[in-house]
């Protein structure tokens, strides 16, 4: 490694003040420090440091991600190759499912990346770690037959205007993820819902029954093929990385036991969902209200959902009380989106975008009650005096 | 009757090279010097030039604001420079000491039987009131206020800390009178926050209410057990001594005489064997350096590693100093450091490094950043080592913003920037938490005085 540092260390002059590439310096940094976390020393407060920063807390969840996108590449194969017959062997599914995901995820980062170093570069400030993860979640929430042009144009309007525009990373009131989902949605709504998109080259085939569960619900009164096993294993056509909830599990297991992402929110989302569900059980008069509240949890992108985009910790509330009823708004609205609202079978994604625009609202009136103690405290002492 | 405060959330940092429970004398060297910089928002005006003679006691410098905060020499000599810095700003006052030291007679007297103003005439004219400090804003105290009541902190639980109990082991009757003189200066109490280990230490302390404090870092920062014990309201002020400090002004009582001799913990790694030593505030380190640091790249640090200030081998004493540690620095890089599981020699709050499976052990840290600046991003780690009824992080946001109305709602006036030490230690996007906190209390005296 000596070698790659002195190599770094002989080219760095050029990217200082009055070196010849000085504008691109934000890009270079990027890259070293990407490569070798920086001799920064402290310079004023505390001598010492925390080990942890931001790249490696990023980098944590893109791990937790893993799971989902290695089985999400298998299940494109599966649901490809078990709908018109072949080879099921898991190598086969896999590379075929490689071949459909990674230029989709190539892309994501490509575009993402490319416009996070242009926008640095221009302001003249560090490259923020926050697209590490970004990237890797547009393509697992998209279906997998999306056009990649449309996935690019998609990716740019979540970086420039879901986040850039606000300020970068950090600043951004929505998830960018989702954004990108969202805007993909409206804009090419065929190639994100129906039966033909969530299994790969499906229109080649005559019937093909790719309809996702939900939808299948939401069309009425049409009986769901997969078993409850199938829904956990994520043996279903979805969008790349939601399906497996045992996949899922295994990542936000990851992001709790490094406290990286709030248990509290996953834990409240669930209860929300559930209390929901369990209305909507109780007084059911159609097949999608009286689906069992436990398996909305299983189905669609509600577990990726409250894992990986309702704990972003930017665009979710930020205090302690107000992640508790983010959480419970998020899962409680999400089951409603979904048994309300049938042209929308993924409730999750508006579910949380939703609360993103409240969870400022939500941590203002939780600081307020701070605020109001404070000030009863004064008051009792100028009554006492 | 002691009563009992625990305080939950908090970090402990378990340092290498904790000092030996073992107290040497160093020389006294001849250069002294003080340094009017350790004063926070003061503004030194001389009463000494160059080639004056001094004995220990004498003005050096007194406040431009407030005339009667006046600062004296801890040793008798002569004036051998004034060094100045930009501006013509006073650095340092130094003084080469006489052989033997004379003092100026300050009078015995039992606090008791004197007034607070006395009392107070006293403390100002020896050069013992700029050991009081005042909550808000953490400065000076105003001469012309009074409390509502004073607290100290004996348990002292940063990392690599001095042991007040044993720094004060031999000056427990100057303790004692300067805990008298004290409570003479406040209509409430003065509260003193121990550890339940020293109980019986502190056990004969009569003039002040005495609470066993309990819990990880920062349970020993004065700010915290305020909260617990009565918080700071807007508009109140309260003050706050170091023990030794006590010791120092109870001494001044008992002998008639200023003198700042303190025993300093010098700890830390870079040190060949840490311990205490008996030192006299100003005096010049650097013999003394030279015989008992290790020699390498390292950093030195006047107070504690959390929130104390860099030194130099050549430096002198600070006004305040408890301890002095020595560490390494960090200016090294680190291949792919930032990966999840690797580098399990660091500490870390999160469990991105497997060292929390091992509570007991000793680390060694050193001075890099461990990363860079970046936006804020990661929520709720800051309040896990707050353990106060405050919005960090909101509080720091409104620093930033020059809010002052929301500074005040979200307590500004109960902090001081040493509480957000641990901030600075923890936050993953390595945001300077105390340098805004000081900011900010700056601020706060401007607009509101």
């Amino acid at each position: 490694m000596k070698f790659l540092r002195k190599k770094l260390d002989y080219i760095k002059p050029a990217f200082l003040r009055r070196g010849k590439f000085q504008k691109f310096a934000p890009a270079f940094f990027a890259i070293d420090s990407f490569l070798f976390v920086p001799n920064h020393t402290t310079r004023t407060g505390a001598h010492i440091r925390d080990g942890v920063d931001l790249k490696r807390v990023m980098y944590t969840v893109v791990l937790a991600l893993l799971p989902a996108l290695f089985f999400g590449m298998w299940n494109v194969g599966y649901q490809h190759f078990s709908q018109i017959g072949g080879d099921l062997s898991f190598w086969h599914l896999m590379g075929y499912g490689a071949t459909k995901v990674l230029p989709m995820v190539i892309v994501s980062y490509g575009i993402g990346l490319g416009i996070e170093f242009l926008f640095a570069i221009k302001r003249g400030h560090e490259v923020n770690e926050g697209y590490l993860v970004t990237g890797m979640l547009i393509p697992l929430i998209m279906p997998v037959e999306l056009p990649l042009w449309m996935l690019a144009l998609a990716v740019a309007f979540a970086v420039v205007l879901g986040k850039e525009v606000f300020g970068g990373t950090g600043m951004n009131i929505l998830n960018p993820a989702l954004l990108a989902r969202a805007f993909a949605f409206f804009s090419y709504a065929p190639y994100m819902s129906g039966d033909k998109v969530w299994v790969a080259d499906a229109a080649k085939l005559d019937a093909v029954s790719g309809e996702t569960i939900l939808g299948t619900l939401a069309d009425g009164g049409g009986q769901v093929s997969h078993s409850v096993m199938d829904m956990f294993m994520g043996y279903v056509p979805g969008s790349i990385g939601e399906t497996s909830v045992l996949m899922i599990l295994i990542g936000a297991a990851l992001l709790i036991f490094t406290g990286v992402a709030s248990w509290r929110i996953m834990l409240s989302a669930v209860l929300g969902a559930a209390v929901m569900g369990l209305i909507f059980n109780a007084t059911a008069v159609n097949p999608l209200m009286a689906f069992p509240w436990w398996q909305h949890m299983l189905v669609g992108g509600f577990a990726f959902g409250i894992v990986f985009m309702a704990t972003d910790p930017v665009s979710s509330a930020q205090t302690t009380k107000g992640k508790w009823i983010y959480g419970f708004f998020v899962g409680f609205l999400a089951v409603m989106i979904r048994v309300f609202n049938s042209a929308y079978p993924e409730g999750v994604m508006m579910a949380i975008l939703l609360m993103n625009v409240f969870a400022p609202t939500i941590d203002h009136y939780v600081i307020q009650s701070n605020v109001k103690r404070r000030k009863n405290r004064l008051k009792k002492l100028v009554k006492a005096a | 009757m002691s009563k009992d405060i625990h305080i939950k959330r908090g970090l402990n940092i378990p340092l290498q090279g904790e000092s030996d429970k073992k107290i040497t004398s160093s020389k006294s060297p001849t250069q002294y010097a003080i340094q009017p910089p350790d004063f926070y928002g003061l503004t030194p005006k001389l009463s000494v030039k160059t080639n004056d003679t001094v004995v220990a006691g004498d003005v050096l410098f007194y406040d431009k604001n407030q005339e009667q905060i006046k600062f004296t020499s801890p040793v008798s000599g002569t004036i051998a420079n004034i060094k100045r810095g930009a501006k013509r700003k006073i650095l340092t006052v130094e003084i080469l000491a006489d052989a033997k030291d004379t003092f100026k007679d300050f009078g015995k007297a039992d606090a008791n039987t004197l007034s607070r103003d006395q009392i107070k005439e006293k403390l100002l004219q020896s050069g013992c009131w700029p050991y009081i400090k005042q909550r808000p804003y953490d400065v000076v105290a105003d001469p012309n206020a009074t409390p509502k009541a004073i607290f100290i902190s004996a348990y002292n639980t940063v990392p690599l800390a001095a042991d007040f109990a044993f720094i004060l082991k031999d000056r427990k009757e100057a303790f004692a009178a300067g805990i008298t003189v004290l409570s003479k200066l406040t209509d409430g109490a003065v509260n003193l926050g121990i550890n339940s280990k020293d109980a019986d230490f502190f056990s004969a302390i009569a003039d002040a209410n005495v609470y066993n404090v309990s819990g990880k870092h920062p349970a020993g920062n004065v700010s915290f057990q305020i909260a617990k014990i009565d918080p700071i309201n807007q508009g109140e002020k309260v003050w706050v001594v170091s023990p030794q400090d006590v010791a120092i002004i109870g001494a001044l009582f008992l002998t008639g005489y200023y003198n700042p001799t303190r025993t300093i913990a010098i700890a830390g790694v870079g040190v060949k064997e840490p311990q205490y030593y008996t030192l006299k505030t100003g005096q010049h380190l650097e013999e003394l350096f030279s015989e008992i640091l290790v020699n390498g790249n390292f950093r030195l640090i006047s107070g504690n590693v959390l929130s104390g200030e860099r030194i130099f081998k050549n430096s002198y004493l600070r006004y305040f100093a408890n301890s002095i540690c020595v560490i390494p620095e960090g200016n090294h890089y680190d291949f792919l450091g930032w990966h999840p599981f690797i580098g399990n020699n660091k500490l870390s709050l999160s469990r991105t490094f497997f060292s929390w499976l091992t509570p007991n052990k000793k680390y060694n840290l050193d001075t890099n950043l461990n990363g860079e600046e970046r936006a804020l991003v990661v929520t709720g780690e800051m309040e896990q080592v707050f353990p106060m009824n405050i919005y960090p992080l909101q509080l720091l946001k409104a620093a930033m913003a020059d809010d002052i109305e929301k500074m005040e709602n979200l307590g500004i006036y109960e902090v001081a920037p040493e509480d957000f030490a641990l901030i600075d230690f923890t936050n993953t996007s390595k945001l300077e938490a105390q340098e805004i906190i000081r900011y900010a209390l700056d601020v706060m005296v401007k607009e509101v005085g």
